[in-house]
């Protein structure tokens, strides 16, 4: 192989074989804990209702923005441990962390809850990085990444209000969210560890339960890695109702915002029936293998980037 | 208009009816929050740079630019005056809007002209361009080192700096774009 990229290739060979490594070892890390891996459908009749995530029409369908409906229905149809390795595609989303189709890892546990997924997901590093580095730590962009430590938990709220100077949970603003999370907090969160943003408001639970005790906030975290948000986590919100009515408003909010919305998903929305208490996570493969091969950019790790 | 999918590095928008190029872009998007456009713009006409930030959604205006080839006729005393080769239509640019253009312009020099709403915000000459030198110290002969520098004057009195061996008469090729001596032409 020469060091020239024929056919328009992308990645470089490191990249690919980071990836591959990657891959491998996640498959095995799951395998090993007994959790089973699934596939579930990436044409999909309707798309995870979400306020700002896009989805690509397919056939009489969309691509999945996510496998997170069907892996749900799964829970509830009694299985307990699952994992899925799979594409999906989010419209219009590119950039050097963005890539219109790309592979996210999604586990869930249960009986399971946010905090016993931050548990899986430290222990899950650690043993990524012991396989593929060697050792505890990795070297990302000038920074040593150490995983066998305490990972730094931050309120969201509290970070908010120590230097943005105001507290989304009780004055909810998503433009001047989005922006001072991008701008100013992102920023400060330390390079030397993994980093867990947790209790997210209310307003940014997705499909997550809010806390018992505190109905202003949700049981989400998020994990940044080197700066860069990997994985998003809940405690799964298992109630019908409280879910369709969510769904229900973000989909007029997309209306009103004049963007395209979609139906809800009536069979995901009976399975959130009964009782279950699980957890689960959803983690961006191509970042992780980026960050763990000290990439820039996705370019170095997807073989060909299609602009289509 | 342009919407949000289409920004990127290089492209000229339209803020305020001001002309802007994106010289540095960046996408973003917190996992469950809004596309960010993050652009950084150069303000055509001023020249002086800013940070923008668009959401999707967001409209953003083309600017009517206009790109001509037009040649270099004469000084009218206080104007340059260039002429559309295909129209004739002829048009009048100012000292301050040419910069040190001025002092590299030849009659007939095609120049690529650039309209903002019909206005004129940028000329850009050919890349090199070839000047008598009218005015300098004597060379030494032998001397071809090209590291020593001298001043020099060209035809129309501005002073640019050649290697020592360059003599008066001598044609010389100057860079437009950096106002650098590039090489000999033709000895006197």
């Amino acid at each position: 192989m020469t060091s020239e990229k024929p056919n328009s290739l992308t990645a470089s060979k490191k990249g690919l074989e980071f990836r591959s490594e990657t891959l491998h070892c996640i498959r095995n890390y799951f395998h090993d804990r007994d959790f089973l891996e699934v596939e579930t459908p990436i044409r999909v009749p309707t798309p995870a209702l979400e306020l700002h995530i896009d989805a690509e029409p397919s056939g009489a369908g969309f691509l999945r923005t996510s496998p997170e409906l069907h892996m749900k229905r799964l829970l509830s149809a009694g299985y307990k441990n699952i994992f899925q390795i799979g594409p999906c595609f989010r419209k219009g989303e590119k950039g050097h962390l963005h890539h219109p189709e790309y592979t996210m890892l999604e586990w869930y546990e249960c009986p399971g809850n946010y905090m016993s997924i931050l548990e899986q997901t430290k222990s899950f590093l650690l043993h990524l990085c012991r396989q593929i580095h060697s050792s505890t730590s990795l070297h990302y962009q000038g920074h040593n990444i150490e995983f066998d430590s305490d990972w730094p938990e931050y309120s969201v709220c509290q970070l908010f209000h120590t230097h943005a100077g105001w507290d989304p949970s009780t004055e909810f603003d998503q433009d001047h969210f989005d922006e001072d999370l991008v701008t100013i907090i992102e920023p400060l969160l330390p390079k030397d560890q993994p980093v867990i943003l947790k209790d997210f408001p209310a307003a940014l639970a997705a499909m997550s339960a809010l806390h018992p005790n505190n109905k202003k906030i949700a049981q989400r975290w998020e994990l940044y890695l080197g700066g860069i948000e990997i994985a998003n986590a809940y405690s799964e919100l298992w109630d019908a109702e409280e879910q369709r009515q969510r769904m229900e408003h973000w989909s007029a909010q997309r209306l009103t915002q004049g963007r395209e919305s979609y139906a809800v998903d009536n069979d995901f929305i009976n399975c959130l029936n009964g009782e279950l208490e699980a957890g689960g996570i959803a983690l961006g493969i191509d970042r992780l293998v980026m960050i763990f091969m000290n990439a820039t950019s996705l370019d170095e790790l997807i073989a060909f980037r299609e602009d289509v | 208009m342009y919407d949000t999918s289409d920004l990127k590095k290089g492209l000229k928008i339209e803020i305020d009816r001001e002309p802007f190029i994106i010289t540095d872009f960046q996408f973003s998007k917190p996992g469950k929050g809004q596309a960010m456009y993050r652009c950084k713009i150069k303000n055509l006409i001023s020249g002086s740079t800013s940070d923008k930030t668009y959401r999707s959604g967001d409209k953003i205006n083309k600017p009517d630019l206009m790109d001509h080839t037009m040649s270099y006729s004469y000084y009218d005393g206080e104007n340059f005056v260039f002429m559309n080769d295909e129209t004739f239509e002829q048009i009048e640019i100012s000292e301050d809007l040419l910069g040190n253009n001025q002092y590299y312009l030849v009659e007939d020099m095609p120049c690529s002209i650039l309209f903002h709403n019909d206005k004129v915000i940028e000329i850009s000459l050919p890349n090199f361009v070839e000047k008598v030198i009218t005015e300098t110290e004597p060379g030494f002969k032998g001397d071809t080192s090209t590291n020593t520098y001298k001043p020099a004057k060209i035809d129309n009195g501005y002073e640019i700096h050649v290697p020592l061996f360059i003599n008066e008469g001598d044609t010389v090729r100057i860079d437009t774009r950096t106002g650098d001596y590039a090489d000999r032409v033709s000895k006197a």
